[in-house]
Formats: structure tokens, sequence, C-alpha cells
């Protein structure tokens, strides 16, 4: 009988034994190895394996997506907006999540594939954007549970991704974090006041709370044990925490500010169990969600066709932008040939 | 061993597309400007105005240089340190190497 090889030795990778690897792939592997090993940077020049390009591009590019498309729901509220004060915060807060969009879609394009190709594949309707947005904003009081739950969630999903392994990705995220924390802060406020209001309002800031709850804890994406490309993020370093473990966590936290806002969370069987030391949430529905995702949310249809029209519509800006710009270029040509 | 280096060089390379530009920004006078990320945009002051919008909404800097990506050189990471090599093993470029004078003081 032969000896069971000791666990402790790592069978030999395919890679290894591969003859048409190539020296050069497999020294750039072994680099990447060390870096992630010590959990330390990838930078854009490194050598990476194709399948983390693949995957950081398609996130990061669906992160930014997500920000971009988030801007409709609460601007569409900006000129409904109760006061001049509400309106400016409002549009600060939409202008951010332009700048989100930028920063992300710069970090995604570092990975090679220019910021065109990765806005047409939105426009085309081939790229996922987070579902939350595909749901409507009714009422003055959803400004305030969009920021306080679903900036919230953002919030907590994003800053572990402040430390990922890819550098420009964990740079960008370090630079929204930052800005996150008034979006929600803002729209805790707006429901405090709906909530300390008048009975309508009150009832209108639970509403609005009851909507947006479950769809905010499906933002953390699928349970794990149905989330296949998690595992392989969390080794590559990009994903530091589980889905389900971030978002009891978030429940946690939201579970005791709502008593701040004497409102409740629609969830009967929301608790805290002391065995595991983590919080109990209501079973949610998947399917809403895979249907969400594949297109067939309330909202999927309406937000694409404005985001294209958007875009359509700032055509003759670019292009006279460019025109400009070249014309500028001429003239200081002939100006130095002239000197 | 050195190379073009930008943190998009992709985009910035087709012609119907924008150039991408880096964004420094000095946080305040008397400090260095600091890289704070990149954006496209068809001029040199349109690149500003845009890095200014991106970059500064929270009074982040007193001061931005915007530089085409394309004209940035970078050391090539595959040469893997060698390129950084001299500095290595000379300690004695450092203070803390000097030992000897602990415990005197204004040293
Ligand atoms: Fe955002
Ligand atoms: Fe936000």
């Amino acid at each position: 009988m032969a000896a069971a090889p000791l666990q402790s030795v790592p069978a030999p990778r395919p890679e290894d034994q591969d003859a048409s690897v190539s020296p050069e792939t497999r020294a750039g592997q072994a680099y990447f190895d060390r870096i992630i090993a010590d959990d330390s940077r990838i930078e854009p020049k490194d050598w990476m394996p194709e399948a983390y390009r693949k995957t950081l591009t398609r996130q990061i590019s669906q992160h930014a997506h997500s920000e971009i498309i988030g801007m409709q729901p609460e601007a569409n509220w900006i000129t409904r907006a109760p006061s001049l004060k509400r309106k400016s915060i409002l549009m600060a807060k939409v202008q951010d999540e332009a700048g989100h969009g930028l920063y992300l879609y710069s970090a995604a394009e570092t990975l090679g594939t220019p910021r065109d190709v990765l806005n047409q594949q939105l426009l085309d309707g081939k790229a996922k954007y987070s579902s939350i947005f595909n749901y409507p904003a009714r009422s003055w009081a959803d400004m305030g549970a969009i920021g306080w739950l679903v900036d919230g969630a953002a919030i907590a999903n994003q800053v572990p991704l402040c430390r990922a392994s890819y550098g420009p990705y964990g740079r960008a995220m370090v630079r929204i974090c930052k800005e996150e924390s008034f979006h929600q802060r803002q729209g805790f406020e707006i429901l405090l006041e709906l909530s300390h209001g008048t009975p309508e309002q009150k009832e209108m800031a639970q509403d609005a709370v009851n909507r947006f709850y479950a769809p905010a804890l499906m933002m953390f994406g699928p349970p794990d044990d149905d989330s296949p490309n998690s595992k392989q993020s969390m080794a590559w370093n990009i994903k530091r925490f589980s889905n389900d473990e971030l978002r009891q966590r978030f429940v946690g936290m939201i579970a005791e500010q709502v008593k701040v806002l004497g409102l409740t969370l629609p969830d009967p069987e929301l608790r805290f169990d002391e065995e595991t030391g983590k919080w109990i949430h209501m079973e949610l529905d998947w399917q809403e969600f895979k249907d969400v995702i594949a297109g067939r949310g309330p909202c999927n249809a309406q937000r694409l066709a404005r985001r294209r029209e958007a875009h359509a519509n700032g055509a003759w800006v670019r292009e006279a932008a460019r025109a400009y710009a070249g014309k500028q270029r001429e003239k200081q040509m002939q100006k130095a040939g002239a000197a | 061993m050195m190379s073009q280096e930008n943190e998009g060089q992709a985009a910035g390379q087709q012609a119907n597309v924008w150039p991408l530009w880096e964004v420094f920004v000095r946080s305040s006078r008397g400090l260095s400007h600091v890289h704070a990320g990149s954006l496209h945009a068809p001029d040199a002051e349109m690149a500003l105005r845009n890095a200014r919008d991106l970059y500064t909404r929270r009074n982040e800097g007193v001061s931005i240089w915007v530089v085409p990506s394309e004209a940035i050189m970078a050391s090539d990471p595959d040469a893997k340190g060698s390129f950084f090599e001299s500095p290595q093993g000379k300690d004695y470029r450092h203070a803390t190497y000097y030992t000897k004078s602990e415990g005197v003081k204004h040293l």
C-alpha cells in the first residue's frame, strides 16, 4: 500500500507541468502569488492572471454602472424636493454619484478595456448593475430610505473593498467611502424629520422603509451557498468578507438605528442570536433578485432608456468640445509656424 | 528599462476617444501635488475644469496639475527590483545604522 501523501505537500499545479506555459507566465504567476500571499497590492502594469483581470473588469465596471444608473431615482426628485436646502443636498449627492462612476471607470480602464467600450456595454443592455436601482422612488420619504438603507448597504459593502488587492480599485473605494457617509446621514435625517412630523409624514417614512428594506439587504448579493465566484474573489483578496457575513452585520447596525427613527423594520424574524453572535433576518425572495438582475424589475427598461437618451443628448457637447480642441491646436501650430 | 505608464493606457490611444489625463492635486499651500486619479478630456483646459469638478468638490485642493497620460514615463515593473538594487545593503545611508551614539543628546 502506497503511503498517502502528506496533506501539506501541494499537488503539482497543471501550469507547472504543462510545457506550453511559457517561463514568463510561470514567473509572472509566481510573482503574482507572492504579492497576494503578502497581502500587498497589484498595480496596472504587473503581470496578473487573465481570470483576475476579467473578474475585476466585470466587477469594477458593474460597480461604475451602478453609480451612474443610481443617479436616476434621486435625480427624479430634485425638482420636487421640499426646500432649497434639500434640493441643494440632493444635487450634491447625485453629483457625487456621477463622480463615483467616473473614479470607477478610470480604475476599470487600467485593466485594459477602454471606458467607451464599458459604457457601450451598459447602453446595449449587456452589462449588469446593482438590482436596487430598478425599484421606483415613489415618495419624498424614499429619498430618506435610499440614503439610509441603500447608501448604508453600499458603505458596508465598500469599506472592505478599500483593501482590495487591485491598487486602483482600492484607491477609488477610499475616495468613494469618504463621500458616502454624507449620503447616508442626509437620508437618515430626512427620515428622522418625517418620523417626528405629522402622522401622515411618519406613515410615509415607514412605508418607504418597508419597501426598501428587503431590496437593500439583497444588495449584498446571493447567499453564500449560491455565490460561486465569492470563494475565488476572497482567495484573490478582492473580497474580504462573505455576502451573508456583511449582510448580517448591516442588519445589526440598522436594527439599532431604526429605534432612533422611531420606526420599525418589516422583518418578523429579526433577532440577535447570542449563540453565534450573529444577526438573523427573514428569508429574502431570491427569485425576485434574479428577475430584477435579469432585467425584469419594475424600472429596468425605464432606467436604460433614460441612460441612452442622456448619452444621445450629450453627443453634440462631446463633438463641440472635440472640434474646439482641434481648432485651438491648429491655431497654436500656426502661431508656432509664424514665429 | 523605461516604459510608458498611465493608469488607463488602453483608453487614450483611440482616435474617437478623448485623451486620458493624470490629475495631481495640491491639498494646501506648502504641500506637494499628489496624484489623485485620471480622467478623459478633449484638451488641457477642459481637463482642468473636469478635474476641479471631479477631484475637488469638497475643498480638497488649492492647485491642480493635469498631465497627458502618454507623456508620463515610468520604470518597468517587470525589472522586478533590479532597477532599485543600488540602495540595497547600504544601511549606512540611514541614521539608524549608527548606534554607538545612543543616549547622546541632540544627536
Ligand atoms: Fe456612490
Ligand atoms: Fe452614495
